[in-house]
C-alpha cells in the first residue's frame, strides 16, 4: 500500500481521480501521521479528526455521484490558526482567544470547504503572527522537522512544519513580512505571498491590514498554484481585494516545470548579499542563478538602495497597524475577561485582561506602535517611514524595468536553535530582511528550497519575486527552478529529512 | 533620536490599555530602546517631495449594492462573549470610583 502521506497535492488528486484510494484513506494517512510525529513537531494548536474524515466521506460521495466540486475536491489541508473557521477553534496562538470558536468561517476557508478539501485542523503560530520563531505562540514552539532543536521559521512555523513533516500536503500561511516565505525556506518547503489583494483578508484576523495576505504552504510549486487558485480571486467582502481575475497560475507552474527559461530576465537584488548572509545560503543562492541561467535565463544586477531601510519602515509600520487593530481585544464582546477585583471597572478589567492575555512581543509592539502615532512622534516616525515605503516601490518599479523576476536568498540563514534569539527582537526581526520589502510594496513572492547549506546541513531557499498582480511569474520560474535542482538531487530535497517517529512507508 | 525611559514606556503602555508590572518594565523598557535606535535610522532618509504610501494599492471609495445580506444570529453574535444577559453583551461597570 502506497504511503499517502509522501504524495504531493498534485499526484494525491491524480489517485483519487483514478480511483485508486479515497478521500477517507487520505484524510486517515495525515491524521495517523499527525498523531505520531506531532507530539514532537507541535505543528497543530487544535486537530479536528471526526469533522476532517466526514468531509472526507462526503468527498468520496460527490466523487461517486460524479458531482467533484475542484481538482482538489478529497485533499486534506491544514489552515494557520490566524484564520477564522466557524466551528473550530481560532486562537491566533494567544491565551486572550484562547478556547474561542469563530461563529463564521475566512473567505479562504469558505472556499476551501467549497472546493470539497478536509481542514485537519489549526497550525500553530507566533502570537498574532508577531515573530519569526514560532517561540512567541503562548501555546509553546513548533520544532523543524528537519532539527527538532531548530526553528521552523515564523510566523507560520505550523503550517510549514506540517508539510515539511508530512502531517499534511497542504496548508494555508499568511505572509505580513515574510511568515510564510521564511518557514518555507527553512523548513525545506515551498510558499507564495501572494501579490496584495489578490486573495481576501475578510476572516484573517488583522496584524497590519496593509501587509497581510493569506497564500499556500506546500511541497511543490505545482500545489501552491493549485491551492492558490482556490483561495483567490476577488471577494466583495473584503474591499482591499482586486477586482479582476488571477492569471493562470496553474498553467504557468506547469509551463515552468518543462525547464525553459530562454528570454526570462532575472534581476539579482545587490543589497540583499554581504555581511550576516549565511555562507552556505549564498552558495545555494548563486547554484540557483546558475541553474536559472542555464536554464535559458539572462541575470541582470539590480540595485534596490531603499532596501537597507525597509526594515526599519516594516517596524514603524506594522506596530502602528497592529496597535489599532490589537485595541478590539478589549474583554468585553469575545475572548478573556480577567477580574483583577471584584466590581472593577470596565477599564480596570480592560488593563488586567490584555496584561494576563497578551505575551510580551505582543506587548512590545503595541508600545511601539503606540509611541509611534502619538502626536510629536507621528510625522518623524509613521510618516517618515510612509515615504520610505514609496522609495521602496519606487526601486521596485525600475528593477522591474530591468528584469521580469527578482531573485534573493529568503532568509540570511538557515533555522537557529529555539531559545537563541527569543529575547534579543532585533536579531530576530533581522531574519526578514529580504521578505519585507515585498510586502511594503505588495508584489508577490515565492520561497522555492534551494538546497542544504554546506555548514549545517540544513535547508536554505531562494525567493523569487514579481510586479505587483504577475504572480504567474513566480510559479513559472519557481517551477522551472524546482524541475532544475530535483535533476540535479535526484529525489526531493524533504527526503533528506530525519523520518521522525512516524508509520514507515 | 530620544532614548525611551522606563516612565515613558509606563505612559504608553497606559495609553494602550495594559496593566505593566514593574518586572515587566524593567525588562521591556530598554529593549524598546533598542528598537526605537534601530529603526531611527530612517529619519531624514525620505524628503518633502516624497508622498507618503498608506497602502499598496490605490484603491478609493469601493463600493457594493445596497441590499441586504445574510449576517450573525444574535445566538452567534454572543457565542463568544464572556458573559451574557438578556441576549446583550454584559460589561463591568464603565464608570470608575472617582466618577
Amino acid at each position: 500500500m502506497s504511503d499517502w502521506t509522501r504524495k504531493t497535492a498534485a499526484e494525491l488528486a491524480d489517485a483519487l481521480a483514478a480511483g485508486e484510494t479515497t478521500s477517507v484513506e487520505i484524510t486517515q494517512a495525515h491524521l495517523d501521521r499527525i498523531a505520531a510525529v506531532d507530539g514532537a513537531v507541535h505543528a497543530f494548536l487544535h486537530v479536528d479528526a471526526e469533522g476532517a474524515l466526514a468531509q472526507a466521506a462526503e468527498s468520496d460521495a460527490r466523487r461517486a455521484a460524479g458531482t467533484l466540486l475542484s481538482v482538489l475536491d478529497g485533499v486534506p489541508i491544514a489552515v494557520k490558526d490566524v484564520l477564522a473557521t466557524n466551528g473550530l477553534p481560532t486562537t491566533c496562538g494567544s491565551k486572550i482567544l484562547e478556547g474561542w470558536v469563530p461563529p463564521y468561517d475566512a473567505t479562504v476557508v469558505r472556499r476551501l470547504r467549497e472546493a470539497g478539501l478536509p481542514i485537519l485542523g489549526k497550525t500553530n503560530m507566533d502570537e498574532f503572527a508577531m515573530g519569526s520563531s514560532t517561540e512567541h505562540s503562548a501555546y509553546g514552539a513548533t520544532h523543524n522537522p528537519w532539527d527538532l532543536d531548530r526553528i521552523p521559521g515564523g510566523s507560520g512555523g505550523g503550517s510549514a512544519a506540517a508539510v515539511a513533516a508530512f502531517e499534511a500536503p497542504l496548508a494555508l500561511g499568511t505572509d505580513t513580512g515574510g511568515s510564510i516565505r521564511q518557514p518555507g525556506a527553512v523548513t525545506g518547503t515551498v510558499g507564495h505571498k501572494p501579490t496584495y489583494g489578490g486573495v481576501s483578508r475578510y476572516g484573517l484576523v488583522a496584524l497590519a491590514n496593509s501587509l497581510d495576505q493569506v497564500g499556500p504552504v506546500t511541497r511543490t510549486v505545482l500545489d501552491s498554484a493549485l491551492l492558490h487558485e482556490v483561495i483567490g480571486g476577488h471577494d466583495p467582502l473584503d474591499s482591499t481585494s482586486i477586482d479582476q481575475p488571477l492569471p493562470p497560475l496553474v498553467d504557468a507552474a506547469k509551463q515552468g516545470a518543462d525547464g525553459d527559461l530562454t528570454g526570462v530576465r532575472i534581476g539579482v537584488i545587490t543589497e540583499l548579499a554581504g555581511d550576516g548572509w549565511q555562507p552556505g545560503v549564498m552558495t545555494r543562492f548563486q547554484e540557483s542563478v546558475d541553474l536559472m541561467v542555464a536554464a535559458g535565463a539572462e541575470v541582470v544586477e539590480v540595485s534596490c538602495p531603499s532596501f537597507v531601510h525597509a526594515l526599519a519602515t516594516y517596524y514603524l509600520i506594522l506596530p502602528a497597524e497592529a496597535s489599532s487593530n490589537l485595541a478590539k481585544f478589549d474583554a468585553m464582546r469575545y475572548g478573556l475577561r480577567v477580574w483583577p477585583e471584584e466590581g472593577a471597572s470596565a477599564e480596570e478589567v480592560m488593563r488586567a485582561t490584555r496584561d494576563a492575555g497578551f505575551g510580551d512581543e505582543v506587548k512590545r509592539r503595541i508600545i511601539l506602535g503606540t509611541y509611534a502615532l502619538s502626536s510629536g512622534y507621528y510625522d518623524a516616525y509613521y510618516g517618515q517611514a510612509q515615504k520610505v515605503r514609496t522609495l521602496i516601490a519606487r526601486d521596485f518599479e525600475a528593477a522591474f524595468e530591468k528584469a521580469d523576476v527578482l531573485v534573493s536568498p529568503t532568509a540570511p540563514t538557515t533555522a537557529f536553535k529555539l531559545g537563541e534569539k527569543l529575547d534579543d527582537p532585533i536579531a530576530m526581526y533581522l531574519n526578514d530582511l529580504a521578505t519585507i520589502p515585498a510586502n511594503l510594496a505588495g508584489v508577490p513572492g515565492i520561497s522555492v528550497p534551494s538546497g542544504l547549506a554546506d555548514e549545517d546541513g540544513l535547508p536554505a531557499g531562494v525567493q523569487i519575486l514579481a510586479p505587483a498582480l504577475a504572480d504567474d511569474r513566480c510559479y513559472r520560474v519557481g517551477a522551472a527552478l524546482e524541475a532544475a535542482l530535483l535533476k540535479q538531487w535526484g529525489a526531493p530535497l524533504l527526503d533528506k529529512a530525519p523520518a521522525l517517529e512516524g508509520p514507515s512507508a | 533620536m530620544p532614548e525611551i525611559t522606563r516612565d515613558e514606556v509606563a505612559h504608553l503602555a497606559n495609553l494602550a490599555r495594559i496593566d505593566l508590572s514593574d518586572a515587566e518594565l524593567d525588562h521591556l523598557a530598554p529593549q524598546l530602546s533598542v528598537i526605537l535606535e534601530s529603526v531611527a535610522s530612517i529619519s531624514g532618509v525620505a524628503g518633502d517631495d516624497v508622498p507618503p504610501t498608506s497602502h499598496a494599492l490605490p484603491l478609493t471609495n469601493v463600493f457594493r449594492e445596497d441590499v441586504v445580506v445574510p449576517g450573525l444570529t444574535p445566538e452567534q453574535a454572543l457565542s463568544g462573549a464572556p458573559e451574557v444577559e438578556e441576549q446583550r453583551f454584559s460589561v463591568p461597570r464603565i464608570l470608575g470610583e472617582e466618577a
